[in-house]
């Protein structure tokens, strides 16, 4: 039927039909290449991970993971401190992170009056722009002295005290480590998330939300019931971009997390990530075995990753279902 | 520093701009540029000298300051012309991948604190007491082994942040090389490496990282090069040597090391000047090596690359002292240049160096 509608079409003289054929198989060609690419990149770096890993993975094996050793001396290379670093900031950061970002999409779609919409839109675009080494080095000038001297210190001696969760807030105040570095990257990931929240906030038909309206109920009532309901997949993809955006950045992170081989349960101790200890140690990793260390971890950061999507993915199929199911 | 690195840039880029027109001249027309990599505490210097030997001589230096490590490797993997290395290589290895490698440029590794009230050169601090605080024994500033070394001094009753390199250095290198040779304690469980497992402290990457964590924390202690300590006017410690004088670190006590060092009989260059001999000799004190092949595949090119040292040598003290590096004593360029003449060879086994 369809063939038959783009056969009528007077305009398309046999000659040129066989031009645009010939065009629209190139461009066809075209994308799919473009497409493979990515598969063939992904493979292919996938492939060279696993080929510069396994000499660390067949000398350490699964205790790669488990140990908290990282010793260029002696040639002893554990991922645990690395691992624990980079899941604790990006976890803090989301926690961070998550309600800021609800709050100002929120505000910009249901609360914000007309003229300030664009101004504080603009706004969160421009947080985006800046680059990561930039926030970086407003941790280690601005932010860390501060919060060492006027912050930490109070916290300490008000949490560190707890039990059980105190032990997170204790430590000599340096305003740099863990706690730090999760803040730069909350501060990091808001623009993102909130900005994909802020348009899917507004996908919502007009129509549902005055009704909710109309049949008597609060803002936070339409967001609850209509709006988060509706959108709840765009969502969790916006929290997801955030997350693969704070477990991978490196440059802000590095400056103020102290890059310390060292597991502390402390908050506010030093630590470090995977892209941090990548980015110090890259360059001067001689040996092979200190190199193909250095290559597992990058590795473990991509399966990391793949895990981070993967899940994503299966929650929002998940999810899908039970509409299906509800409707 | 920041000066330093600018002027050391704008210069690399100039290198690396007329680089691009040298490289599609025909190779008959003969050497156009030369290149190195390596050891990132050099390079201003390099840098400074390939800027005004181009003025002269109408050849490029292109050196890329990727670290030690990388150096290492470039060479290794005959991607440049020389490398560059913090640490000297052992002579086993040097014969193993047939290089020679050569004293360059000396600089000094300085501890800084910043403990308010307390200005430069007015805490003593012995190495044993250096080991033990980079170890974690001591971690307070009023202890009593600092005390007993620095009577009349006010020790706050502070927590000591220990500050180490989070990427592998040179600097890190001799540092550790350091307190290796004064604590048998700290030899047994860290060690001497570019980069080791440290027991204590954090990590800032690079002399400026260090020196920005230093300047920020209260109560920090760390390491850098000797230029950055003056440039960002840190608090440095005097530091008690091996003949058991307290000295304030500049270019007289570092020269005094390298005077001290008996070079005549340190096979292929490995001489490590922590740690020596004479009351003047700043204990922390290092060369900047350079390795070359013995065997040079381009000759033409292996000649530029010594003209290039040799010129460096002999006209560049000014130009390195200015960027409070310390220019190698003329009998150990001497040295140097008989080795030059003996080791590096054409392929067809005559000397490259002639002069």
């Amino acid at each position: 039927m369809s063939e038959q509608f783009i056969t009528s079409i007077p305009s398309v003289s046999p000659r040129n039909h066989n031009h645009v054929t010939w065009f629209d198989s190139l461009f066809a060609g075209a994308a799919w290449f473009a497409a493979a690419t990515v598969l063939i990149v992904i493979g292919a770096i996938l492939f060279v991970l696993i080929q510069g890993a396994l000499p660390a993975l067949y000398k350490f094996g699964p205790g790669f993971i488990s140990s908290a050793h990282w010793n260029p001396v002696t040639e002893n290379f554990g991922a645990r401190v690395p691992i624990y670093g980079t899941l604790i900031t990006s976890m803090l950061a989301m926690l961070i992170a998550m309600p800021v970002s609800f709050g100002i999409a929120l505000f910009i779609t249901e609360l914000c009056p007309r003229w300030l919409k664009r101004p504080i839109g603009i706004a969160v675009e421009l947080l985006a722009a800046i680059p990561s080494i930039i926030y970086g080095m407003w941790g280690l000038f601005v932010f860390a002295p501060l919060f060492a001297d006027h912050a930490q210190p109070w916290i300490t001696e008000h949490f560190g005290t707890l039990p059980i969760v105190g032990v997170l807030f204790t430590g000599p105040p340096l305003g740099i480590g863990l706690f730090t570095a999760s803040l730069i990257l909350a501060i990091m990931v808001i623009p993102f998330i909130s900005a994909i929240m802020r348009d899917v906030f507004e996908a919502t038909p007009r129509v549902l939300k005055e009704s909710a309206y109309g049949l008597g109920s609060t803002t936070w009532e339409v967001v609850r019931h209509v709006v988060l309901p509706y959108t709840k997949i765009g969502v969790i993809g916006g929290v997801m971009v955030g997350l693969g955006r704070a477990l991978g950045e490196t440059m802000a992170v590095t400056f103020v997390i102290g890059n310390a081989h060292k597991l502390s349960n402390s908050l506010f101790m030093p630590g470090n990530t995977i892209s941090s200890t990548l980015a110090n140690e890259f360059t001067e990793a001689v040996n092979p075995i200190y190199t193909s260390s250095l290559i597992s971890l990058g590795l473990i950061l991509f399966l990391i990753s793949f895990i981070v999507l993967a899940v994503a993915r299966a929650l929002l199929l998940r999810l899908q279902a039970n509409e299906g199911l509800s409707t | 520093m920041s000066l330093k690195i600018s002027t050391g840039l704008l210069t690399m880029l100039a290198v690396l701009l007329i680089n691009i027109g040298g490289a599609v001249t025909p190779a008959h027309a003969g050497v156009q540029a030369i290149s190195g990599a390596g050891a990132t505490f050099p390079y201003p210097v390099y840098a400074k000298w390939a800027a005004v030997y181009a003025k002269k001589t109408g050849i490029k230096m292109n050196y890329q300051s990727i670290g030690s490590g990388g150096g290492i490797k470039q060479i290794k993997a005959k991607t440049v012309d020389f490398g560059a290395s913090d640490a000297p290589l052992t002579a086993a290895d040097l014969d193993k991948s047939g290089l020679i490698q050569f004293p360059m440029i000396m600089g000094g590794v300085v501890p800084v604190v910043h403990l308010p009230g307390i200005a430069s050169g007015q805490l003593k601090m012995t190495g044993k007491l250096l080991a033990d605080i980079y170890l974690g024994k001591i971690k307070r500033w009023n202890d009593r082994r600092l005390k007993a070394e620095n009577p009349g001094v006010s020790l706050p009753s502070k927590a000591i942040t220990v500050v180490h390199r989070a990427d592998g250095s040179g600097t890190t290198w001799i540092y550790t090389n350091y307190l290796s040779k004064v604590s048998p304690d700290w030899k047994r469980k860290v060690g001497n490496a570019k980069a080791v497992s440290w027991p204590v402290g954090i990590g800032g990457k690079g002399n400026e990282g260090v020196a920005s964590y230093v300047t920020r924390i209260k109560g920090a202690i760390g390491y850098v090069e000797y230029a950055y300590a003056l440039q960002n006017h840190m608090t440095h410690v005097k530091l008690g040597n091996r003949a058991g004088k307290f000295l304030d670190p500049d270019s007289a006590s570092f020269q005094a090391a390298a005077a001290n060092a008996d070079w005549h009989h340190a096979k292929g260059f490995y001489m490590v000047l922590t740690n020596q001999p004479g009351a003047k000799s700043w204990p922390i004190t290092g060369a900047s090596f350079i390795l070359v092949y013995k065997k040079q595949s381009h000759p033409a090119r292996g000649r530029e690359v010594l003209k290039f040292f040799d010129w460096a040598y002999h006209n560049g003290q000014k130009m390195a002292a200015k960027l409070d590096y310390v220019p190698m004593p003329a009998s150990v360029v001497k040295l140097v240049e008989q080795t030059w003449r003996k080791s590096v060879k054409t392929p067809q086994g005559t000397p490259v160096w002639t002069h």
